[in-house]
């Protein structure tokens, strides 16, 4: 099991991991997620003792890394960057490693084996292919058997079979009762392979839930309306809450005056706008991808974090389930004219704000 | 916790033979420091280099001054006849020894430009147990091809020199001397490799370390009196050569082992601070 805890690091004035608390369990595949930057490596460099944590601990069973016997043996690590002296033979490259953990000659050959790469053993590191050279890194991550694995980007720049084959070792290792860490900016490629998820977004944390639950919260839909009425349509449809729905019902203002209703089908909106007499231009009914879901939501978590905490007093803190992080006036992004500030978070007031690009937070890589 | 947990925690390993076995790891550490050495075209094909481009320096001077005896300034005989060890070695030392400076950056700073130093801190994540094995696995293989040099050199050039200043193993301080060449040789890779380790990046630190051997000296003999003439003996490679020598020179402050001492001390403070470095940097 891994555990973080409260685990930050700053480069210069940037903060890139902030405060982060979460543990991953053994027994099946947890995918880190988060946009280009939000974190994850360096929160995995931070769990591997490669970088010094400013506060924070990151434990790996409870032992730190850099206080592992025999490191390799109990965990296994594929980094972003790669790690491989360009000079040196795959063959030698997995040798030299396996003999700083006292492990056989045999487990390279089975690494090199178990990755495809048995043919190449000979050929220098520097001359491979960037697949190859993903699955040189996942033969060094697996060569003392770990217990623990943890693959940054594991995918990145295999091909389609090659993508296949990760998912389906990783499954298999999860089923073998190994912890698996593995982290993505692809939520498409998580939903396929992890069975929970913990999101970063500008290096706090979102979400730590299972997919399902990821799935359900994130894709729901809303409803565009266009109306001469806007305002009357909105307090009609807060007022009543809808039958059945729990939850009640929410009324964004877009920019150019349209409302962002979720809660609700189109079918009630319109029932609702004909028995109050008001006027519909249009009522079509928006369902945002997982994709463009995970994007809004991570886009300026952070500054909404704060805004809320001031309004409310501290409740929905980093830590929430996704309903505190998404903000509330969530729109697809085809709802809102591009270059815009997404749309107003509440309908009484109409603070607007900023899309912040999360790029760039992630200075040391 | 919503996602299923199937039969987990039975696999977590307990009581691996990891812990309590400190001893066994750093035998582990010198062979992977073996292989990561042996197994890098450019480390073997420069050592090479150095071997070739020595020897043949080394004879080819001394078949030089043989044949321009005559011609020679008499105080340039004298110091043949005085040192003719020291003047054999230090004809083909003074470009050789650069391969070894250039070698002992290379092992550190190919790691940082390659990332497999990410690799090494992941494997002894403790770091400077790997910087130890990496030290003494170069000093080795610099002390055995450093000798090798040192007495083909010697038995290459003497029997050259021998019908204007004869010269035999078994003259006073020649033996010191020869070995001498190959603790220097490897006092010198150290040197390069703590400063590499420092510096991180290839050029910048065969800079710093061609700037200690060949332009600081000059530099410090400039300055005035004494002042110049003690920090002069006392740079790093100045007085770690003295122990190349078979005779003392007429100008020098320290002897042939107070100089090496010298050497030694400023290799150590450099290697410490490379560990304490390794140990506290972003890897």
């Amino acid at each position: 099991m891994i555990e973080v805890h409260d685990l930050s690091k700053r480069y210069g004035a940037k903060t890139a991991v902030d405060h982060l608390t979460f543990s991953v369990q053994p027994g099946r595949i947890t995918g880190f997620l988060g946009p280009n930057g939000a974190g994850k490596s360096t929160t995995m460099r931070l769990i591997l003792g490669l970088d010094r944590p400013q506060s924070g601990t990151a434990t790996i069973d409870g032992v730190r890394y850099a206080d592992l016997r025999e490191p390799l043996r109990k965990v296994g690590a594929l980094l972003e960057a790669r790690a491989v002296h360009t000079g040196r033979s795959a063959y030698n490259h997995l040798l030299c490693l396996a003999q700083s953990q006292g492990l056989p000659r045999k487990r390279v050959e089975e690494s090199l084996a178990l990755v495809g790469l048995t043919e190449v053993a000979k050929k220098r590191a520097g001359g491979f292919s960037l697949g190859m050279g993903q699955r040189l890194g996942i033969a060094a991550a697996l060569l003392g058997d770990p217990q623990v694995l943890i693959l940054d980007e594991p995918v990145n720049g295999l091909d389609p079979e090659g993508v296949l084959w990760i998912r389906n070792l990783m499954k298999a290792l999860a089923a073998a009762g190994k912890t698996i860490f593995v982290s993505s900016h692809l939520m498409s490629e998580m939903a396929q392979t992890a069975d929970h998820l913990v999101v970063i977004g500008r290096g706090a944390l979102i979400a730590d839930e299972s997919v399902d639950a990821f799935i359900a919260r994130s894709s729901d839909h809303s409803v565009l309306v266009r109306t001469p009425q806007p305002s009357q349509l909105a307090k009609e449809l807060e007022r009543t809450p809808a039958e059945g729905e729990a939850d009640g019902v929410t009324v964004a203002t877009a920019e150019d005056g349209s409302l962002i209703v979720r809660g609700m089908t189109a079918q009630e909106i319109g029932e609702k706008a004909a028995a109050a007499r008001v006027v519909l231009h249009e009522l079509t009914p928006q369902r945002a991808s997982l994709e463009e879901a995970f994007m809004e939501m991570t886009r300026g978590s952070v500054e909404y974090h704060a805004d809320l905490e001031s309004q409310t007093g501290g409740a929905g803190a980093a830590g929430g389930g996704i309903a505190d992080a998404v903000p509330p006036g969530f729109a697809p992004p085809g709802a809102v004219p591009p270059g815009a500030a997404p749309p107003a978070a509440l309908p009484s007031q109409d603070r607007a704000e900023p899309a912040v690009p999360t790029s760039g937070s992630e200075a040391a890589e | 916790m919503t996602a299923a947990t199937p039969d987990a925690p039975a696999t977590v390993s307990a009581g691996r033979p990891a812990e309590g076995r400190r001893s066994a790891a750093f035998p582990r550490l010198l062979a992977m420091e073996w292989t990561k050495f042996r197994s890098v075209r450019s480390t073997v094909w420069s050592l090479l280099a150095f071997v070739i481009l020595t020897l043949g320096l080394s004879v080819l001077f001394t078949w030089l001054t043989t044949s321009q005896w005559s011609k020679m300034d008499p105080t340039q005989q004298l110091a043949y006849r005085r040192d003719p060890t020291g003047n054999i070695l230090g004809s083909g030392f003074v470009l050789g020894q650069l391969a070894i400076c250039v070698l002992g950056v290379m092992v550190i700073t190919s790691e940082y430009s390659t990332g497999m130093i990410r690799a090494s801190v992941l494997a002894a994540p403790r770091r400077t147990p790997m910087l130890a094995a990496k030290a003494l696995v170069f000093a080795v293989v610099t002390f055995v091809v450093g000798e090798i040099v040192s007495f083909g050199a010697f038995f290459l050039a003497a029997p050259i020199l021998h019908s204007k200043v004869p010269v035999s193993l078994g003259d006073k301080g020649v033996l010191r001397a020869l070995l001498g060449a190959g603790l220097y040789l490897m006092m010198l890779g150290l040197f390069a490799l703590a400063i590499g380790t420092l510096i991180r990046h290839t050029a910048g630190a065969i800079t710093g370390v061609i700037a200690f051997v060949e332009v600081l000296a000059p530099l410090a003999q400039l300055l005035p009196g004494s002042l110049g003439k003690h920090v002069h003996a006392y740079l790093p490679t100045e007085a770690g050569h003295l122990v190349a020598q078979s005779a003392p020179g007429t100008n020098d402050l320290l002897s042939a082992w107070q100089g090496f001492g010298v050497f030694c001390l400023w290799t150590a403070v450099l290697l410490i601070a490379a560990g304490w470095v390794l140990k506290r940097r972003d890897a």
